[in-house]
């Protein structure tokens, strides 16, 4: 399936997750400014911000987008540095693989910590 | 009597001036024999109006009649000489030695492309990539069908690809891409230009073959818009402009 996906489609995905990101990481800074910067990495208020549904949710977004955006990122950066058949379809599926675990991993501690399991 | 004293300027008195010299840096390299480059140093004599090409064919006629290169219309219409005249993919019979301001002129085969010998390179990739373009008119409607024999254009709808019209295929846009130089696979920006310039013809119906097959993992997308194809190109063509314009259709912005 990733094989028929056309380039243009993958780099609309691309740039259109680098556009929502810009968006997105944005709000992410007005909040940390709005609080104070030193107060917010403070561990309390890091665990606050998880578990406010919103800003959770937000933060998950950032995650998908930019996993999305970097590993494609990669891919591209990858595919130029070397040609070949079973190369590329290796790159691909690493990449694809590679996304994954960080959002797994990543949404699972945000999972977590909005759950209160810290 | 009072005589009228004109002055004949010297080129044309019949009194020489001593020529100018440079000194001709030639890459030599046979795939065959060599493992590396190496250069040949030749005095060349020149006049404000000697090209690369004469003094190499200079250094051939007195100095080594083995220096391989290919050449044929001495006026930059068939993109045979195509070379790096002083780091930069030039025409050598376009270049002319008085204009690069340099007391040392270095020759070297193009970049990206396969040495065949000194400074000959080979086209066979470059040219299966145009054909696999469809660099031709497409339309059902062909001359053959009667009564359809004319396809009429406005001097607007001309505009619109005629600059892509004046590729003559030299390679120097290839020479120049950074991405040819990584990536073996990459169409290229004399492709890429060649399918804006039927693309973008409004006689043409291939518009959606050529999208398809520039739409590739190894396509459009990985011109990283450098611009040097365009910086380089003998005739004015802008390839980049041409590349930016395709991507247009296939992200949407045009139909």
């Amino acid at each position: 399936m990733v094989n028929k996906m056309r380039e243009s489609v993958i780099m609309k995905i691309h740039y259109g997750t680098a556009l929502a990101s810009i968006a997105l990481v944005a709000v992410h800074i007005l909040f940390r400014l709005t609080q104070g910067f030193a107060e917010s990495l403070q561990y309390e208020n890091v665990l606050a911000n998880y578990q406010f549904l919103p800003y959770a949710g937000m933060l998950e977004i950032i995650l998908i987008l930019l996993s999305i955006h970097g590993f494609n990122g990669l891919r591209v950066i990858l595919l130029e540095l070397k040609q070949g058949k079973s190369y590329e379809k290796s790159v691909t599926y690493g990449c694809i693989a590679a996304m994954t675990i960080v959002i797994l991993y990543g949404s699972r501690t945000i999972f977590m910590t909005s759950m209160g399991m810290s | 009597m009072a005589l009228d004293i004109i002055q004949v300027p010297q080129e044309l008195s019949g009194v020489r001036t001593q020529p100018k010299s440079i000194t001709l840096r030639i890459s030599r390299f046979n795939p065959k024999t060599d493992s590396r480059k190496r250069f040949v140093e030749y005095k060349v004599p020149y006049e404000k109006w000697t090209t690369v090409l004469d003094a190499i064919l200079h250094v051939k006629n007195n100095f080594d009649h083995s220096v391989a290169i290919r050449y044929s219309c001495r006026q930059a219409s068939c993109g045979s000489c195509g070379m790096k005249i002083n780091g930069r993919p030039q025409l050598a019979c376009f270049t002319k030695i008085s204009e690069l301001n340099s007391n040392v002129v270095t020759v070297e085969p193009m970049d990206n492309f396969p040495i065949t010998r000194d400074l000959v390179v080979g086209f066979e990739r470059m040219f299966s990539t145009h054909k696999k373009l469809k660099p031709y008119i497409i339309n059902p409607e062909s001359e053959i069908t009667p009564g359809t024999k004319e396809f009429l254009q406005s001097p607007k709808d001309v505009e619109n690809y005629i600059q892509f019209a004046n590729c003559i295929k030299c390679g120097l846009c290839n020479s120049a891409c950074p991405t040819m130089a990584t990536d073996s696979s990459f169409i290229g920006p004399q492709a890429l230009a060649q399918a804006y310039r039927y693309v973008a013809d409004n006689r043409d119906k291939g518009k959606d073959e050529r999208l398809k097959i520039i739409d590739d993992s190894h396509g459009i997308f990985r011109c990283h818009f450098a611009g040097s194809c365009s910086q380089v190109c003998p005739k004015g063509v802008d390839p980049a402009m041409g590349i930016q314009l395709l991507r247009g259709y296939l992200l949407g912005f045009r139909s």
